[in-house]
């Protein structure tokens, strides 16, 4: 429900980070990243962030070489997703300083803890960042 | 030291996996990794574990298979410190998925995890069961999960409620305990414990009536005091976003009066204020602000109608749609079609708007305008609309021709106020877009042209000057062959025409013309050529001196490869050269195709057997398709259902020379000479007259017509036994010249079957006998018998079998349908069986028979299997 599943993607199409909230095979990931990117990065700057894709729509944004999707249901409000998606880039960006492509591929799980903390089950949990970088920022000055 | 070794590093193998040139490189080293990680793990490695772990997450994002990672997961999952614990949710989380039988060994860790003391791994126990729980799992750990509810902490708190969602979700019955901890919940102060309250409170209202009822009754003034003071606070450094406090919750809050205002006044009522409050106030120059404005705008229309609300949200669509971002206006595209079906007045006066955006550059956007435009369309504004449509069909990009003609079609058709518009504008959209255009639609167009009697002259000469200009449109090309083939002589002589028409000079010599380039293009296909050929017979009776022409054309495709085509040049020929006498009674005007049976035919209604009997009798043999009996048919009974829609399409191919291989490949053949036969046959009255529709027993799996007419020699061209055309024609002729039926030839019975007591009840016994020719072992003839045990007559007694797939049946007329009791008499009904799967598969059949017994309707149903194996 809401959220179907949010991809990292660079340019040339590699997924940087994959995160799904609906079980699917290893399979069918990769048709299902393989359509997608293609389909997204095929757009231009001027057409509008959302595709029509099978039973769902995805709310894309690209942000210098890494494109942010989000696949959510039909009835979602898109631009909230919108606003999610700059939020997950803004927090990400707090805690890396900075963040770009590389960074989020060496600390994979940090990124992911991070997602974690935002979005449970499909759903968004938390929108203050400083609740969100609380844990992590614990866990870094324990180990 | 192997530098693959569970030694590396995450970053490294990283490192190593980019520095890759080709895919089969990054393949070979993560197949080492994988190696080495799979040799820590059987080693049980204690100290790397976590490090393995991550580099594995890594490799199953990339998309390779790490089932063997699985166990580790649960090792670091019980692990006593943080870091390990972490990763192994994650690894749980990402690897793993709840169809996994191993998930059952995690619920005991999680159970402990979440009574730990320390409350981030209470947090991740909760993380970890909310994205990925199981049913079971659920309804071990729900218990716990409740208490969680109202923890201290309060980021324990709103994960525990977004992990109550997916329990709910899982075990529906769990949902009244959530209920009430819910209310206490959404007087939180908490932005992310709110923010997930409201999101449990609006499942448990569209789980459950009961919740909803008691959620609007508790909490409606409370949610309404929480969005005031989202709406008016000050500002929050940590929640806010371009200025906005917490969109986010803004729009959760929303959603949820939007489920607990539909359908209830009073709900909606208490609501309006502040929901006018958040339309009007809100800034819309950033995204956030756009976004909590489309929230209210889907709120506003989904609640009771509240007086100039709803004129305030479609007034916020119409300035969403003239904004530049792409985004905006494809999202107020997107709520004008459900606002459409509220208001469609406020709706139209922006229609030049959408217009404008059905020719937008942007895909998406184009598409939404396209459908939005479709349910605006209605009486007053068709043309003009139809007219925008068309002209921008002509610049339009390829894939998007094929929407826009099929929308195009749709409402020309549903809405045209006279018949002479709904032609002319079929034309041009033939003429630009022919080859988009569905053959229900061509069909469609033909049968409106038959029923507009005083348009033939003007539908023809149109055709005319169409096809002169766009000749590479195929479709346009059939229709106007049609059209020339059986208006022809109006064409020449400009018969009927309208005031608005210049007239034309048009030779019979040109109208030869056009079929002859018709049928000498490369590019036409078979469907084309067919029809051409019998455009070219019917013009042959209509102009006796271009006859010679004609032959000239038609004895070219004698030698086609195509076995459609030479039939047909063959059959056209021999009526051409030796039976002129026929020619003009064969070719004379078609009947006027019944719109009402069309239409109900399209539908694919399978009650057309009643229907058909309204056709004019000069099709009467064709259209007992009779009720397919669907509801036989648990064998093969997709056969049927394709061959339900089909036996519309079948019914108008007859009508329009049309039977080709194009429709199914089964009734190819069969079709093809129906059509030819089948006008011949009615005209010349053969054999025994056609049978009654409704009594004949009806042919099901094989889609061809039961030809109930068949006289023997046409017996020779049905479906499996692939005839050479030379036979069949000649069996043609001397059909024609006997006009007659010839005796049946003797079949010579192959090796003799006894004959089977196929099926016997208390009042019935049925006996089959069985004759196979020499020839075809494949094919069997069958003799059924009916008996009667009792001593009561039976009328109208019908008897109808299917078979399965590997099986083709034909049914001839039973000798009569009163069965007199006490065996003095019986019923005898040929069938004829082909066996595809002859020596493999024995025959099997499933019958039913219903008869009259004293007023009363009976039943009786069977199935017979005890047929002789090599039959």
């Amino acid at each position: 429900m809401g959220i179907r599943f949010v991809l990292m993607v660079n340019k040339q199409g590699q997924t940087r980070l994959a995160q799904y909230y609906e079980y699917l095979t290893l399979e069918e990931r990769r048709t299902l990243e393989g359509e997608i990117v293609r389909k997204c990065l095929a757009r231009n700057e001027q057409q509008c962030s959302f595709v029509e894709h099978r039973t769902y729509k995805i709310v894309y944004r690209r942000y210098a070489s890494l494109f942010f999707l989000v696949g959510v249901d039909n009835e979602e409000n898109e631009l909230a997703i919108l606003e999610f998606i700059h939020l997950l880039v803004e927090t990400m960006d707090r805690h890396f300083g900075n963040v770009c492509e590389l960074d989020i591929m060496f600390h994979l799980e940090k990124a992911h803890f991070m997602l974690e903390e935002m979005v449970m089950n499909g759903c968004v949990v938390e929108t203050s960042k400083a609740n969100i970088l609380a844990p992590i920022q614990l866990m870094d000055k324990t180990s | 030291m192997n530098p693959f070794s569970s030694g590396t590093r995450l970053r490294d193998m990283i490192r190593a996996i980019r520095a890759c040139k080709t895919a089969a490189e990054e393949r070979a080293v993560v197949r080492k990794e994988c190696a080495s990680i799979r040799a820590a793990v059987s080693d049980n490695d204690n100290d790397y574990r976590h490090r393995n772990l991550a580099k594995l997450m890594f490799i199953h994002m990339l998309g390779y298979p790490t089932h063997f990672g699985q166990m580790e997961c649960l090792k670091l999952i019980a692990a006593p410190g943080f870091p390990e614990k972490r990763i192994g949710y994650l690894g749980l989380m990402l690897l793993l998925d709840e169809r996994q039988e191993v998930l059952m060994l995690v619920t005991n860790s999680l159970k402990q995890d979440l009574n730990h003391t320390n409350q981030y791994i209470v947090g991740l126990a909760l993380c970890a069961l909310g994205n990925i729980c199981s049913a079971e799992m659920a309804r071990d750990l729900a218990p716990e999960v409740e208490r969680l509810l109202q923890f201290r902490d309060p980021n324990i708190r709103k994960k525990a409620a977004l992990c109550s969602i997916r329990i709910i979700k899982k075990v529906p019955d769990l949902a009244e305990n959530f209920v009430n901890p819910v209310v206490s919940l959404l007087k939180e102060k908490h932005h992310g414990v709110l923010l997930t309250g409201i999101q449990l409170c609006t499942d448990l209202c569209n789980h459950s009536e009961e919740a909803l009822e008691y959620f609007r009754k508790k909490c409606m003034e409370g949610l309404v005091k929480v969005l005031k003071d989202v709406v008016n606070s000050p500002y929050a450094p940590e929640y806010d976003i371009s200025g906005i406090a917490d969109p986010f919750l803004h729009i959760r809050l929303l959603r949820l009066l939007r489920v607990l205002g539909h359908g209830d006044a009073d709900a909606s009522d208490s609501m309006s204020d502040i929901l006018a409050q958040v339309a009007t106030k809100t800034e819309s120059n950033k995204n956030a602000g756009n976004a909590i404005l489309y929230e209210c705008v889907e709120t506003i229309m989904s609640i009771e109608d509240v007086s100039g609300l709803r004129v305030l949200a479609i007034n916020i669509l119409g300035r969403f749609l003239s904004n530049r971002d792409n985004n905006i206006r494809y999202v107020a595209l997107n709520m004008l079609m459900k606002a459409v079906s509220v208001d469609d007045q406020a709706v139209q006066r922006h229609r030049t708007t959408i217009l404008e955006c059905v020719k937008d550059s942007d895909a998406s956007i184009r598409k939404r305008a396209l459908e939005l435009v479709y349910l605006l369309v209605n009486e007053s504004n068709v043309k003009a609309l139809t007219k925008e449509l068309i002209d921008y069909l002509q610049v339009s990009d390829q894939d998007f021709k094929g929407d826009l003609t099929a929308k195009i079609c749709t409402i020309v058709e549903k809405l045209s106020p006279d018949k002479i518009w709904y032609i002319d504008q079929m034309l041009k959209v033939l003429s630009e877009a022919g080859n988009h255009v569905k053959d229900e639609v061509w069909h469609a167009l033909i049968v409106v042209i038959t029923n507009a009697s005083n348009l033939h002259g003007y539908t023809v000469r149109s055709l005319y000057k169409a096809i002169q200009k766009s000749a590479d449109q195929e479709i346009l090309v059939r229709v106007a062959i049609w059209c020339i083939g059986e208006y022809g002589d109006m064409l020449v002589n400009n018969i009927g025409m309208l005031n608005l028409e210049d007239p034309i000079t048009v030779t019979e010599n040109d109208a030869v013309d056009v079929v002859e380039i018709a049928i000498k293009r490369h590019t036409s296909d078979l469907t084309t050529r067919a029809m051409c050929l019998i455009a070219l017979l019917k013009l042959s009776s209509r102009f006796p001196s271009c006859s010679q022409r004609i032959k000239d054309i038609v004895t070219q495709s004698k030698g086609s490869l195509l076995l459609e085509l030479q039939q047909r040049s063959i059959e056209i020929d021999s009526i051409i050269v030796k039976h002129q006498n026929i020619r003009s009674a064969l070719v004379e005007r078609m009947p006027v195709l019944d719109e009402a049976t069309f239409s109900g035919r399209k539908a694919g209604s399978i009650l057309s057997a009643a229907v058909s009997a309204s056709l004019s009798s000069t099709n009467g043999a064709a259209t007992s398709t009779a009720a397919p009996l669907v509801d036989l048919l648990d064998l093969g009974a997709d056969e049927s259902a394709a061959a339900a829609p089909t036996s519309g399409a079948n019914f108008l191919q007859d009508l329009l020379d049309v039977g080709t291989s194009s429709y199914s490949s089964q009734s190819g053949t069969s079709q093809a000479q129906k059509s030819g036969n089948d006008v011949l046959l009615d005209l010349l009255s053969i054999g025994s007259p056609p049978p009654q529709n409704t009594s004949s027993a009806p042919d099901i799996l094989s889609l061809t017509e039961d030809n109930k007419t068949l006289v023997s020699p046409l017996d020779g061209l049905s479906l499996a036994t692939g005839p050479s055309v030379q036979a069949s024609s000649t069996a043609m002729i001397d059909l024609l010249d006997g006009f007659g039926p010839s005796p049946p030839p003797t079949k010579d019975n192959g090796p003799a079957y006894p004959p089977i007591v196929a099926f016997e009840s208390s009042s019935l016994r049925l006996m089959f006998n069985f004759s196979k020719q020499p020839g075809s072992p494949q094919a069997t003839q069958m003799e059924a018998n009916f008996t009667n045990k009792s001593s009561d007559v039976y009328t109208n007694f019908i008897f109808q079998a299917a078979v399965p797939k590997f099986l083709q049946l034909h049914l001839e007329p039973a000798s009569s349908n009163t069965l007199p009791g006490n065996g003095n008499g019986s019923i005898t009904q040929k069938l004829r069986v082909t066996n595809s799967q002859h020596g493999k598969k024995s025959i099997v059949m499933r019958i039913r028979i219903s008869y009259k017994l004293n007023n009363e309707d009976v039943l009786e149903e069977g199935q017979i299997s005890n047929f002789p194996r090599d039959l």
